[in-house]
């Protein structure tokens, strides 16, 4: 069958078996390995991207189910080169250690900051409670996000992140 | 890599059409909604439809209205949606109380009440919620709509009196005067099933004592309510004495099983010592004092 999405801003067609999942829509059919892929048992959050604006556990949701919907990935989140806060966040309070929940993590995050934009520990804690940090880094990832909303405004390009 | 057999795919546009497609499509189809019950089940080949009808789109199913005596609740409503309502937590705390600790955030922006209540896993939180608040559920057939209480609809583990070319639509819940309901439930993690739950629903009488109660369990063993715990409860003036001897009653009735969760001395426990902590807290939000013993 034939799906047409917004992945990241961009519409996108294809042919896919109605079985396919979304996480391996994005990761094998459009190459975007950003998203990661875990425990496939919507456990371990590794795999969240936003539907609509909403985090999603992409391995329980086929790509059939997101036809006509607008996706958002980690490739995503950094914008004209410009790095979202969430992601300038993780970077300065240390927020990833082996880096493998992160981009479930950060478009939790983004989600929560777009809908609470000043949220306190408890609601961070409550907004990431069904993602898994196995390197246990909960710490520097609350503050990571908390360092995202006390800089909504920062910008820093992915030209120095790289320099 | 944990990927379902393969099958048709066909999206409904509203439930006449979902009716429709279950009629054409036969006993080897099934509809999703969430999909994060059967979705699963059908990575581990323990569901193998041939069609999955998708109701995501069926707007009708997806609406939380309040009436006078009632509150409709569309079953395509996500848990999500519940949790955010300030109607749903006004008029029933229990149903907040509960989808706190269903799943986590990410996943209920995704399940659905009608999910929860069709999947009718014995560990399953709206279950206990609904048949103390005496929701009644409406199921779309064929021949028209049917309204069944929860004692008719919930049949046991994984099944429900929703047969296969039906569609649960909506959960209706009496609004009653006077009434306090609460839920809490024992976890190992968040997200994980219960070791165990207890909900309660009490509504007071004019002169200070209970006229009606119902108190339920979640994954204790207990199928409905416990008729026992509600008939020492009915008529008297909330007291210390009498909540002890509810949750004395309330583990009394439980029969758990052993498992990885915990075994049976500890559940016998659980069903008792939340069976007192929901009926107070249902007793404290209407107002209830339960004088000091």
């Amino acid at each position: 069958m034939q799906v047409t999405m917004t992945v990241n801003g961009t519409e996108v067609t294809r042919d896919v078996e109605p079985r396919l999942l979304l996480v391996h829509f994005l990761r094998d059919t459009l190459r975007l390995t950003g998203t990661h892929w875990g425990c496939d048992t919507s456990n371990c959050g590794t795999c969240v991207v936003l539907v609509d604006g909403e985090p999603v556990k992409s391995c329980t949701a086929l790509a059939a189910m997101t036809d006509g919907h607008d996706v958002r990935t980690v490739e995503g989140m950094a914008r004209n080169g410009t790095l979202d806060p969430v992601q300038q966040g993780f970077m300065e309070e240390h927020g990833l250690q082996c880096g493998f929940c992160t981009p479930g993590m950060m478009l939790t995050a983004r989600a929560l900051l777009d809908r609470n934009p000043d949220p306190d520990e408890g609601e961070i804690r409550e907004a990431i409670s069904g993602q898994i940090c196995r390197c246990t880094g909960y710490a520097t990832i609350v503050r990571s996000v908390q360092w995202a909303a006390a800089h909504p405004a920062a910008a820093t390009t992915e030209q120095e992140v790289t320099t | 890599m944990q990927v379902p057999a393969p099958f048709d795919y066909v999206r409904a546009t509203s439930v006449g059409n979902t009716l429709e497609l279950l009629e054409r499509h036969g006993p080897e189809s099934r509809v999703v909604a969430g999909g994060h019950s059967l979705l699963p089940m059908m990575k581990l080949r323990l569901a193998r439809p041939e069609w999955l009808i998708d109701i995501n789109d069926v707007a009708e199913l997806r609406h939380i209205t309040e009436e006078p005596d009632r509150l409709r609740v569309g079953s395509l409503t996500r848990h999500a949606a519940l949790l955010a309502s300030d109607v749903v937590g006004r008029l029933f705390p229990i149903v907040h109380d509960a989808e706190k600790v269903i799943a986590d955030p990410v996943v209920r922006n995704r399940g659905t009440i009608g999910g929860s209540l069709g999947q009718a896993d014995p560990a399953e939180d709206l279950t206990t919620v609904c048949d103390v608040l005496r929701a009644s559920v409406v199921i779309a057939g064929p021949g028209g709509e049917r309204v069944v209480d929860m004692a008719e609809f919930h049949r046991g583990p994984y099944e429900t009196a929703c047969e296969q070319h039906e569609l649960i639509t909506e959960v209706r819940f009496p609004i009653r005067p006077r009434m306090g309901s609460a839920y809490e439930k024992v976890e190992r993690r968040v997200g994980d099933w219960a070791v165990g739950a207890a909900g309660a629903a009490v509504q007071m009488a004019d002169d200070g004592t209970i006229a009606d109660a119902a108190i339920g369990l979640t994954a204790l063993g207990l199928e409905g309510l416990a008729t026992e715990v509600a008939a020492v409860l009915v008529g008297q003036r909330p007291s210390e004495d009498l909540i002890t001897e509810a949750g004395r009653l309330a583990a009394a009735a439980s029969s758990p099983v052993e498992d990885q969760r915990g075994p049976v001395d500890y559940k016998r426990h659980l069903a008792d010592e939340l069976t007192r902590r929901v009926l107070r807290r249902a007793l404290d939000r209407v107002g209830a004092t339960v004088p000091a013993a």
